[in-house]
């Protein structure tokens, strides 16, 4: 049963999510301007230094970079890192959880394997 | 700047509403000042201000006493549940009289705020509604330019609408001004994103002050079978405990076991939650 108390993961670990998301979508393009840390805090009403640790952290991932004076930017090549750290967190954020909760509800690997297939339409 | 709380007691009849605090604030930052009703939330607030003299201790703003020095005290904003605005005055001649007393006090900033509010500049202070005298409080305390804000209960009475837009111009505000601003609120969950630090007061005195990352970051909740929770919580620092039936959710201080065992459920505690559990004593 999953706990109704628990909280979901730090805040600017979300922002940094969702600025991804943005990336990967197309809705922020590489070499495009990122919003700054102002929109950033103003739009989901989080506070500066929030935004500051989200976008800080796309900037040590190489996701993206800061130019003097202007802001940030999207990385060229942003897209495929970002693509290529989530195939790595892949197994551990989706498919371990989900074998997990299988063996908990008896469902055999066999079983598993064929609603996956499902899932691809087959 | 730095706002300084030296041992600050304010006694009524015998009775200490703040007791022996000290802190120290250091801006730019948004702290929020949280407790229970009573716990002196406004008579801290009022001292901060010099609307209220300490019984004993002093109030210190960059190392220069608040009390009676109007050249620290127009450095400070208070807004809080009581009117201060002269009877009868409109809210446009209320925004000429800010701006002689705070140097600093931006007007055409004042009749955005107005607009996006949507506050009658023509309407007399005194005339508006509850909601709408809070906004007029609020757009003077955004527009006032002033070091340091003292938001008492900003949205009380406030819409959803109307709290959802100062949560933004707040932050906005902030991120272009970063300035030293204490916000006192019972709507944790909604101040939870806003705030970086927060002064938790229990009858007149400081129970914590502590960053939020760090605040949250030394409590967490675990969950499961009551059995397997109560022996995973025995000699530890309990906070508090929830029970659906066989089902048991136990709130702790320090960080979680590792390896962490199995069958129970790990979890965040918001900081909320965390209040409530510390402050039901």
């Amino acid at each position: 049963m999953p706990n109704p108390f628990a909280e979901e993961k730090p805040i600017f670990l979300q922002i940094a999510e969702r600025l991804e998301d943005a990336v990967l979508t197309g809705a922020f393009p590489e070499e495009s301007r990122l919003p700054s840390t102002t929109e950033i805090a103003a739009a989901y009403r989080i506070n500066p230094a929030t935004a500051l640790k989200g976008v800080s952290l796309l900037v040590e991932e190489g996701v993206a970079y800061k130019q003097r004076g202007i802001g940030m930017f999207v990385s060229k090549g942003a897209r495929s890192l970002i693509e290529e750290k989530r195939r790595r967190a892949f197994f551990e954020d989706f498919v371990l959880p989900m074998t997990a909760e299988a063996k908990k509800l008896g469902l055999s690997e066999q079983e598993t394997v064929s609603m996956i297939e499902r899932g691809y339409g087959k | 700047m730095t706002l300084e709380i030296r041992n600050v007691t304010k006694s009524f009849r015998g009775k200490h509403a703040v007791d022996r605090v000290s802190l120290r604030l250091e801006g730019p930052c948004i702290c929020g000042l949280l407790g229970r009703n009573g716990a002196g939330k406004t008579t801290l607030m009022n001292l901060i201000s010099g609307k209220t003299i300490p019984t004993e201790g002093e109030i210190f703003l960059d190392g220069e006493p608040v009390r009676e020095n109007d050249r620290a005290l127009e450095k400070i904003f208070s807004m809080g549940e009581v009117n201060y605005f002269p009877l009868g005055m409109k809210v446009c001649e209320v925004f000429t009289n800010l701006g002689r007393i705070y140097p600093n006090f931006d007007r055409d900033y004042a009749e955005q705020l107005s607009k996006k509010f949507e506050l009658d500049t023509l309407q007399k202070n005194d005339k508006l509604s509850t909601g709408y005298a809070t906004i007029l409080k609020l757009v003077a305390a955004l527009s006032s330019g002033a070091e340091v804000l003292l938001l008492d209960e900003p949205v009380l009475g406030l819409d959803a609408n109307c709290r959802d837009l100062f949560y933004r111009e707040l932050m906005e505000n902030y991120a272009e001004h970063p300035r030293l601003i204490l916000f006192s609120t019972h709507l944790i969950e909604e101040a939870a994103k806003l705030i970086e630090r927060a002064v938790i007061i229990r009858a007149g005195q400081v129970l914590l002050d502590e960053s939020i990352d760090t605040l949250l970051g030394c409590a967490y909740s675990v969950s499961g079978p009551a059995g397997a929770a109560d022996a995973y919580a025995e000699g530890k620092e309990i906070l508090g405990a929830d029970s659906l039936g066989g089902l048991k959710t136990v709130y702790l201080r320090g960080t979680p076991e590792k390896p962490f065992p199995a069958g129970l459920e790990l979890g965040q505690m918001s900081l909320q939650k965390l209040f409530i559990e510390l402050t039901n004593h």
